[in-house]
């Protein structure tokens, strides 16, 4: 029976059972969101009930690590009243069916909270009305208990398995109005759940895209231009033809757009290493164009320069900053710096792909299959019905597969090649052919009154723009912390012409913003005589919300109660300014509002007299709302985010000389390693808000907490990042 | 050229050439797929496997120079006590992430549980920095470390 108000459908299963599946549009939620247009959005979901009790839930979204594969099943489950061990978890394809298959924004929490539990639910209210018809009682007077349902007064009761067939009949209910658990009642939401894939993964199963492996398939590398977007002139791809193992060896012209098919030479053999060692035999003649010339230092350079200058945008004016100012009785002025950065994923990018008789079939380890699709088509010139796209887990994603350069190139070396073949990405292509985080340049400059508060703040933020535009994820919104609670404030921007491609990282834009504003924060403090925590919730003021300014990415807002409450946690947590630490070692806060969720962290490090850094632990607090749905995941996603921040700060950054990344490989990009990992103690602060996501807001205040922590070590202002570039010894 | 090697067990004859590192042997020519290419430089140990006990990087030994060393991987490392305990404290903490950097992080940690029964932090540090872990999952590697020693133990 089908409810068209609110698009749930039941069915009879293939082989008996009941199959549930719902098609909701998000407007509801639009306001837990802030989405312009959430019409445009709509939610599915697949439950099917088997006769013998098993549960079968569709995870419909990329898996690359956030536990989106068992969170969202767990909030069906919920509500339909399961056992957990009787729940099956199966993988969708890219499917139109499912309009917003995407790994990316923490969305998936806020976006599926409400929805999917209705539909739990009113598959448990079908239960209980096939029970009741089948008992001649009144569906009230019915309960269920995990797989089945109760009549306490006559003592019966039937499996979910018994009555799914029948289910399938009755009518559905209305999503809307179908009646919730008690949150205090919830048996699986709230509970520590493992990763069920963990056995597999353990034990070395195939399951990655780089483990794909279809009949007949060949291994194929493919070699662009270093200078991003560079031209092909000509190579010496004949004699590359000739070489051990190579079946294809081929010129490829690409167009312009950065995140398509570009220019370069694929090299196709009977294993990878065969075509990799081909590869290292060819000479190509590249039209390097006018970007040659870009290069980090001329960057800093420019930076410096339109600093000088008037900003070029003005993104907020509040009050008078001049006269603010003038009237301040100190004034402070620093520049901040955060470079390039590349997603480093560790399974580097790849793709199977398999064309014949034009259609396409995919192998992808995407965050975001449904625009590579699209890009597939238009670059192969075939219709969408005919690619059929498999969604493989992802060995990290970090907002790098959000872009499928890798897809449509190997379904057009597929293509050309006339067989199956797995492309692979070296170490090198992954760093060099990134979309990377943006860096910027921020010229602060802030007033404080006699009384310490700060009166005139302004920041000047030099960023980048490719073809005119912001370049993707270097904008700054009007919004940002700490504007709307400084009297005179001003924020302006200029742009540096960009031509190497950027994008989004985890948490885009707060991972480089936070680090500026609350260092900078952190100074003002100290030029204030006053302790940081005092300083932050002086800022902040008494509980109030404050509404987004109207754009594009308007949101719900800023609770000013909410930041305060993380920041006294995680103050009592790490007993700041209890204890008396020795000399050398020192604890910075820092606290951030980014992807409706509120953070605050404090890093305790210590910097020896050789200048060497060790982070000796860091405690997070974090307000996503009123539920922790998997504990055990949530802990994990916070603590690799706050170390992913803190490896980052300590020795990333991707360099552009030339045109060209400097970078290659992980002895000049570092990975935080094992010996540099602190313990990180996480606590959440469970406010009375609905539930958002974590696998981003994290990490934005882990990198300034350190940066303070080195400034309360060592009297050091860190201005730039990374900080191995920092000479931070005291013994000569 | 014709070589034997002698993987989790079992003699393998492949015609290759030499200078093929064992990685890609390993997971193109025999279909073990479980040990990972992350840098294909030493940087990474997403491709640790043990020769003779010892953990190596696969990326680096060119098949030529096995020689007659046992090549054991992640998908046999369950059949050792150690490795046993290892599995079990990995599923028990929930480590993962991604998972991908796991079978090289669980093939360093089997390694260095048989050669030191109760690794100390210091311990963990020395064996276990080769094997990056993009998703920073190092605070339950090294608990996970620990439970399996306790393990190992009871
Ligand atoms: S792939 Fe061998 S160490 Fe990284
Ligand atoms: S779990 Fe993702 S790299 Fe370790």
């Amino acid at each position: 029976m089908l409810n068209r108000r609110n698009f749930l459908r039941a069915s009879l299963a293939v082989g008996g059972g009941m199959l549930l599946s719902a098609r909701i549009p998000l407007g509801a939620y639009a306001a837990t969101l802030g989405k312009a247009s959430p019409d445009a959005v709509s939610l599915n979901a697949y439950v099917r009930i088997a006769p013998d009790g098993k549960i079968t839930i569709t995870a419909k979204n990329p898996e690359c690590g956030q536990g989106i594969k068992i969170m969202l099943p767990m909030l069906i489950a919920e509500e339909l009243d399961v056992a957990w061990a009787d729940v099956q978890i199966e993988q969708a394809d890219l499917d139109p069916r499912y309009p917003a298959q995407i790994a990316g924004g923490s969305q998936a929490t806020p976006v599926n909270w409400l929805p999917l539990r209705q539909v739990g639910a009113a598959g448990r209210q079908m239960l209980i009305a096939a029970a009741a018809a089948e008992w001649n009682a009144p569906a009230t007077d019915c309960t269920t208990s995990p797989g089945q349902v109760l009549h306490a007064a006559s003592g019966r009761s039937l499996s979910y398995g018994e009555l799914a067939t029948k289910a399938a009949t009755l009518p559905v209910p209305n999503l809307k109005t179908v009646p919730l658990k008690d949150p205090k009642t919830f048996n699986i939401i709230g509970k520590p759940t493992r990763n069920i894939e963990v056995p597999r993964i353990v034990t070395g199963q195939p399951m990655f895209g780089i483990d794909v492996s279809v009949p007949g398939m060949l291994y194929a590398v493919f070699q662009k231009c270093d200078v991003h977007g560079g031209k092909l002139i000509g190579s010496n791809v004949a004699a590359i033809r000739t070489l051990p193992g190579v079946r294809a060896a081929f010129e490829v012209k690409g167009g312009k757009d950065l995140h398509g098919l570009l220019d370069g030479v694929a090299v196709v053999a009977d294993s990878w290493w065969q075509a990799n060692r081909a590869r290292q035999q060819l000479e190509i003649t590249w039209d390097e164009g006018d970007i040659a010339g870009q290069s980090s230092s001329d960057f800093a350079a420019t930076a410096n320069r339109m600093a000088a200058g008037n900003p070029e945008i003005i993104l907020r004016r509040d009050g008078d900053v001049n006269a603010g100012f003038g009237k301040a009785t100190h004034v402070l002025e620093a520049a901040y710096h955060y470079p390039f950065l590349s997603h480093i994923d560790l399974e580097p990018q790849n793709c199977t792909a398999s064309f014949a008789d034009g259609k396409v079939e995919i192998w992808a380890p995407t965050q975001n299959p449904a625009p590579g699709s699209k890009l597939v088509a238009a670059t192969l010139g075939i219709r969408e019905s005919a690619i059929k796209v498999h969604m493989v887990r992802a060995g990290g994603g970090f907002g790098r597969r959000l872009s499928n350069d890798y897809m449509v190139e190997a379904a057009w070396i597929s293509k050309v090649a006339g067989a199956p073949v797995k492309l692979l990405w070296t170490r090198e292509d992954d760093m060099r052919h990134d979309f990377y985080r943006p860096a910027g340049y921020h010229f602060f400059k802030g007033g404080l009154d006699a009384d310490g508060n700060l009166v005139a703040l302004s920041d000047h933020f030099v960023t980048f723009s490719l073809d005119g535009a912001v370049a993707n994820s270097a904008d700054m919104g009007p919004a940002e912390y700490p504007a709307r609670m400084i009297e005179n404030l001003e924020f302006g921007a200029s742009l540096i012409p960009l031509r190497a491609p950027t994008g989004p990282m985890r948490a885009p834009r707060s991972n480089g913003l936070g680090f500026a504003f609350q260092s900078f924060l952190d100074e003002l403090a100290h030029a204030a005589g006053k302790d940081p925590v005092a300083f932050a919730l002086n800022i902040l003021g008494k509980p109030r919300l404050l509404p987004d300014p109207p754009g594009p990415r308007a949101g719900p807002g800023f609770d000013t109660g909410r930041m305060a409450g993380v920041i006294k946690l995680v103050a009592e947590k790490s007993g700041w300014g209890k204890e008396k630490l020795p000399s050398g070692t020192g604890m910075g806060l820092a606290y951030y509002f980014s992807h409706l969720g509120y953070f605050a962290e404090v890093v305790k490090a210590t910097v020896s007299g050789a200048g060497a850094i060790t982070v000796d632990k860091v405690w997070v607090a974090g307000d996503i709302g009123s539920q922790i749905i998997n504990p055990l995941n949530a802990e994990n996603q916070a603590q690799g985010a706050a170390l992913d921040g803190i490896g980052a700060a300590l020795g990333q950054a991707v360099l552009i000389d030339g045109g060209k990344v400097v970078q290659g490989n992980f002895d000049t990009v570092l990975p935080l390693r094992m010996r540099q990992a602190p313990p990180v103690e996480v606590h959440f602060l469970v406010t009375d808000h609905p539930p958002t996501g974590l696998g981003e807001p994290a990490l934005p205040p882990a990198l300034p907490a350190l940066a303070n922590a080195i400034f309360a070590a060592t009297g050091k202002r860190i201005r730039s990042l990374p900080l191995k570039d920092h000479d931070l010894s005291t013994t000569a | 050229m014709q070589y034997t090697i002698t993987v989790n067990g079992v003699p393998h004859s492949v015609d290759i050439d030499g200078e093929t590192p064992v990685l890609w042997v390993l997971r193109d020519t025999l279909d073990l797929k479980g040990t990972k290419f992350g840098c294909g430089a030493a940087q990474c140990g997403a491709c640790t496997v043990h020769l003779n006990g010892l953990p190596i990087r696969s990326c680096q030994m060119p098949i030529a120079a096995v020689g007659d060393a046992a090549i054991t991987t992640i998908e046999a490392i369950g059949q050792t006590k150690v490795g046993q305990h290892v599995q079990a404290a990995w599923i028990d903490l929930d480590v993962p992430q991604c998972g991908y950097c796991q079978a090289g992080q669980i093939m360093s940690a089997t390694a260095l549980l048989t050669r030191v029964p109760a690794p100390t932090d210091h311990d963990i540090n020395e064996a276990m920095s080769g094997n990056v872990c993009r998703c920073a999952t190092y605070t339950r590697i090294r608990a996970a470390i620990k439970r399996a020693a306790e393990a190992g133990r009871a």
